[in-house]
């Protein structure tokens, strides 16, 4: 199984500056001096091995979505953000125009969730197939309102694959393209769903818009056994814990120490920090990257938990 | 485990010690016994600080005590405060952000200089 995010910033999408594309060649250059990058081979090899990854990438800026690869001819997808946009245009231009598959799962219908769709390449082209699945009433709606004026020049009805909603229910399990999923309802406006899919042994679990209250032992032990043992947990560490229970309580988003506290009590193998608060930089994602190892090296007891950051373009092989 | 919770008054201060780990374990209990501390404080009254110097580890449900303990002082318009955090405590405030929401001082000593003379003096003179 392979985990690869197409978008990973929350709440809207967001786009690099000129001040930062200027302050991360001013950085490189620097660290470049005198160092003899006198061929393409060279610069590349400094680039990819000796510049921070905040220097030398960036986290990207589309909202979510996240792909599952399972080897099968179907495309899996939590969630139809921004990201979702370059990846249909991924899969038309290395597939071709038809016969393509694709099963979403939605998390919930806030807007950048489902903001791509109407840029989904694949979903205007006969010949393809799109299976929309979720847990809540009004999905079909909320897809259909985007796609209408005042919100949308093209007319959901001038989508031409084959568009399918299924409603699914919570705390079931289903067959979804030769996966496991079961969704968990978490706590966000209006609700969202985490999805813990499986599939040969191997278990992602997608918990995006999900703030925990930690007031309730019983729901973080739900939350503990919805992650159990998971190969990777994509967790929404949007806040700090401190805004998280203050500033924004009931804003719907969690944080990187509720995160790492959750995989180690799960025994999860892998935490992956995802929606990240669009008002951070490269520079701040990386220091909340390299904070959340800290904290898990500092709380670890018998059991290490792998951390990781998303960013767009990130694969994760489980 | 159980956690412990001894105080100590000083003047129009009282100080509060726990020990021991504040988890998903004891944050209850901690809660509780912090509970009548914070219902006696109140505005030009008493003050509470809580010095962690015995506590070796505090998860998110035992920082949710702490976030409580200071919007019920400030409704209460009193003063909360933190002190003596150990070097890994003092690591999970500063990547929690605890550490810009809540008062923290380094030692009980540099506290009471900061909240109040008399409990100073009543301190050094303990």
């Amino acid at each position: 199984m392979l985990v690869r995010f197409w978008g990973t910033r929350g709440s809207i999408p967001v786009a690099m500056t000129s001040a930062e594309v200027k302050r991360k060649l001013v950085t490189a250059l620097v660290a470049a001096a005198g160092r003899g990058l006198d061929t393409p081979g060279k610069a590349r090899a400094f680039v990819e091995e000796e510049l921070a990854f905040s220097v030398s990438h960036t986290f990207g800026g589309n909202s979510s979505c996240v792909q599952i690869e399972t080897g099968g001819p179907d495309y899996v997808l939590c969630d139809l953000g921004s990201g979702a946009r370059v990846l249909g245009n991924n899969v038309l231009a290395t597939g071709g125009p038809n016969g393509h598959r694709f099963h979403v799962l939605m998390s919930h219908l806030h807007w950048d969730h489902i903001m791509g769709f109407p840029f989904f390449m694949p979903a205007y082209l006969p010949g393809n197939h799109v299976r929309i699945y979720g847990c809540h009433d009004g999905i079909e709606e909320a897809f259909r309102r985007q796609n209408a004026p005042p919100s949308f020049p093209v007319d959901f009805s001038r989508m031409d694959a084959r568009i399918e909603f299924i409603r699914l229910e919570p705390e079931r399990d289903y067959d979804i393209a030769g996966l496991r999923v079961r969704a968990k309802r978490q706590h966000h406006g209006g609700d969202s769903y985490g999805y813990r899919i499986e599939r040969a042994g191997k278990v992602v679990v997608y918990s995006t818009d999900s703030e925990h209250k930690q007031d309730d032992p019983k729901e973080v032990e739900a939350f503990v056994e919805f992650f159990r043992e998971a190969d990777l947990v994509i967790f929404d560490a949007q806040y700090s814990l401190a805004d998280a229970i203050s500033v924004k309580e009931d804003w719907g988003h969690s944080s990187n120490v509720v995160g790492v506290e959750m995989c180690q009590l799960a025994r999860a193998r892998r935490l992956c920090l995802y929606h990240h608060e669009p008002i951070f930089d490269d520079e701040r994602i990386a220091a909340l990257l390299a904070e959340t190892r800290r904290l898990e090296e500092i709380t670890r007891g018998d059991h290490r938990v792998e951390i990781h950051a998303a960013y767009d373009g990130l694969e994760i092989t489980l | 485990m159980d956690m412990e919770l001894a105080s100590r008054r000083f003047a129009d201060t009282v100080v509060l010690f726990p020990e021991g780990r504040i988890d998903h374990a004891t944050a209850e209990q901690f809660k509780a016994a912090l509970a009548p501390h914070l219902d006696t404080c109140a505005a030009g009254r008493d003050r509470v600080v809580i010095d962690m110097t015995g506590v070796e580890y505090i998860s998110s449900v035992g920082l949710r005590v702490l976030m409580l303990a200071s919007k019920q002082s400030k409704a209460q318009g009193c003063t909360l405060a933190v002190c003596g955090l150990q070097p890994v405590v003092r690591e999970i405030f500063a990547i929690s952000r605890f550490d810009l929401v809540l008062q923290v001082f380094p030692t009980l000593h540099e506290t009471l200089a900061a909240l109040s003379a008399e409990a100073l003096a009543a301190f050094g003179a303990a």
